[in-house]
């Protein structure tokens, strides 16, 4: 595969790898993809008070362009609220980064990976605010 | 290092310069057709046709005359399966191969079950070796062809050739054989083997793209084959066409270097991918081969790295050419059909990567590769929730 510049900066030097405490109330953990189907990825996002995104991580199991796209979502939900990292589509990402059709799920992969971590958060908040 | 390393030698090699220059007064001085009997333009060709044809006999104990000279080993596996099937239909529809075949024979195959053929696709066992007794159980009277490939191009292992064809020849069926990787690499004997058609390339033994042929026995029993391409009658009304003279002449020279050097040079590629296999599984853990250890071509290893997907390993060293089970290089999103054959974890399949060395490599661009695989690796790894979470001891959770 023949891939851009952008796809080929994000996998060199991928941005907010690594993991924060999946236990912590202000962390939310998304985990998509499968292993049988050659991508994983691992996005997680901490916020404040404010519901702001103040940080994020990533960890990727998948080809250059599942890098790149988890990489990318990391940099663009920095500092979004809750509501505006959800309106991160998979085309977004995919037009940024260039991809070619048979990479497209990728794409997909890292917008669902923002979905789910948000979910996540949500999910431990409304239990807290239940106790 | 600035220059490209080249281990995708399976997939093709690059020209020996002897071969080149073999070829060379075949485009210029020597232009003729070898079909023009008439001026010595003409016998030139033929000629040197004629000693081709000889140096390709010679590696797998044929006669000159039993070799069909066609475009490549796709276009012999096609004339081999469509040739017979039709040639032979009136005693049967039935033709038997394999899981692991390469698409030159497969999709052969899935086009003649339209046609009304029957196929019995045979299983392999973890070490993509064919089920010899499914084989012989397989092989019924209306059973008109066998067709397994004598080395597998993804890993390499070899198929126990001499046994297909003594259980063909007492059953009664044809026995092809796709020796695209083996032809040049290992001994091939027509006759010992008991082969009736032979697939095989000039572009995988450091010969030119575009030209091979098809050893098509003519005793002992006749096989007949019905041509796929007609038109002029060349290549004994089996395969019209003129020859494509400097092509045939460098697959000739290709073979007869390929056969005296076949000795040595295994002995030397065997000790170089043993050194690259050997290095990389003390150096990193979770490394597993795929293929035969041992039954297996002496240029090939195809290796799994745990919790790294093989094409981002592939962009990782990309100035390494390799190749990868991966299903993230085909369109088809399905990892290799040869490793699911064999039963390799679709997961463990997509961490494939296959490196097949050659004549051209050194021992220096192996330690080189070693070195850089193992860079890459454990940095794709830190980078792997895989790798993380086999680390912590967890199961993978995902939600859908």
């Amino acid at each position: 595969m023949r891939y851009n510049e952008k796809v080929l900066e994000h996998y060199r030097n991928p941005k907010n790898v690594g993991s924060f405490d999946e236990q912590a109330e202000n962390v939310g953990t998304g985990i998509v993809g499968a292993p049988e189907c050659g991508d994983v990825m691992k996005l997680q996002i901490q916020v404040n008070e404010n519901n702001h995104i103040v940080d994020a991580r990533f960890k990727a199991y998948g080809c250059g362009s599942a890098i790149a796209s988890s990489s990318l979502a990391t940099e663009w939900i920095k500092g979004k609220t809750l509501d505006e990292a959800k309106q991160i589509k998979n085309t977004d990402i995919a037009s940024e980064l260039a991809l070619p059709p048979v990479k497209m799920h990728c794409s997909v992969l890292a917008e669902n990976a923002i979905k789910k971590a948000i979910e996540d958060l949500q999910r431990k908040k409304a239990k807290d605010n239940n106790k | 290092m600035e220059k490209m390393i080249y281990l995708d030698n399976n997939a093709t090699t690059p020209i020996d310069p002897r071969v080149l220059e073999a070829m060379l007064p075949y485009f210029r001085d020597k232009f003729g057709n070898a079909a023009s009997i008439h001026h010595k333009f003409g016998w030139d060709a033929a000629d040197a046709v004629k000693q081709a044809r000889q140096q390709v006999a010679n590696v797998i104990g044929a006669a000159p005359e039993e070799i069909i000279f066609t475009s490549g080993a796709t276009e012999s596996d096609n004339l081999a399966l469509k040739g017979i099937a039709s040639m032979y239909a009136d005693k049967g529809r039935h033709i038997i191969t394999c899981k692991t075949e390469h698409k030159a024979i497969l999709d052969v195959c899935k086009w003649l079950e339209t046609k009304g053929y029957e196929i019995t696709y045979l299983p392999v066992d973890k070490y993509g070796i064919v089920d010899i007794d499914l084989l012989a159980e397989s092989i019924r009277k209306d059973t008109i062809l066998v067709s397994i490939m004598a080395a597998n191009n993804e890993t390499g292992t070899i198929a126990p050739i001499e046994t297909i064809g003594a259980i063909c020849k007492a059953k009664g069926a044809f026995f092809h054989t796709d020796a695209t990787q083996a032809f040049g690499k290992i001994p091939l004997d027509v006759e010992k083997m008991g082969i009736d058609l032979l697939s095989l390339s000039a572009h995988k033994i450091y010969g030119p793209k575009g030209v091979g042929a098809l050893y098509v026995r003519r005793k002992n029993p006749q096989v007949r084959c019905e041509p796929i391409i007609h038109g002029g009658g060349h290549e004994r009304g089996i395969r019209s066409g003129t020859l494509n003279v400097p092509g045939i002449v460098g697959l000739g020279q290709a073979a007869d270097i390929a056969v005296r050097e076949m000795a040595n040079e295994s002995q030397r590629l065997q000790k170089l991918r043993d050194k690259l296999y050997n290095e990389l599984s003390d150096r990193l853990e979770g490394v597993t081969l795929n293929g035969h250890p041992n039954q297996r071509l002496a240029n090939t290893a195809n290796i799994s790295f745990a919790w790294v997907e093989g094409e981002a390993l592939m962009l990782g060293i990309n100035e390494i050419a390799v190749s990868s089970g991966s299903a993230c290089t085909s369109a088809s999103l399905e990892p290799s059909h040869v490793l699911r054959a064999m039963g390799v974890l679709d997961v463990l399949a997509h961490n494939s990567i296959r490196f097949s060395l050659g004549r051209f490599n050194t021992e220096q661009e192996i330690d080189y590769t070693i070195k850089r695989v193992v860079e890459e690796v454990n940095r794709l790894r830190e980078l792997s929730p895989l790798y993380e979470m086999a680390k912590q001891g967890k199961e993978l959770r995902i939600a859908d």
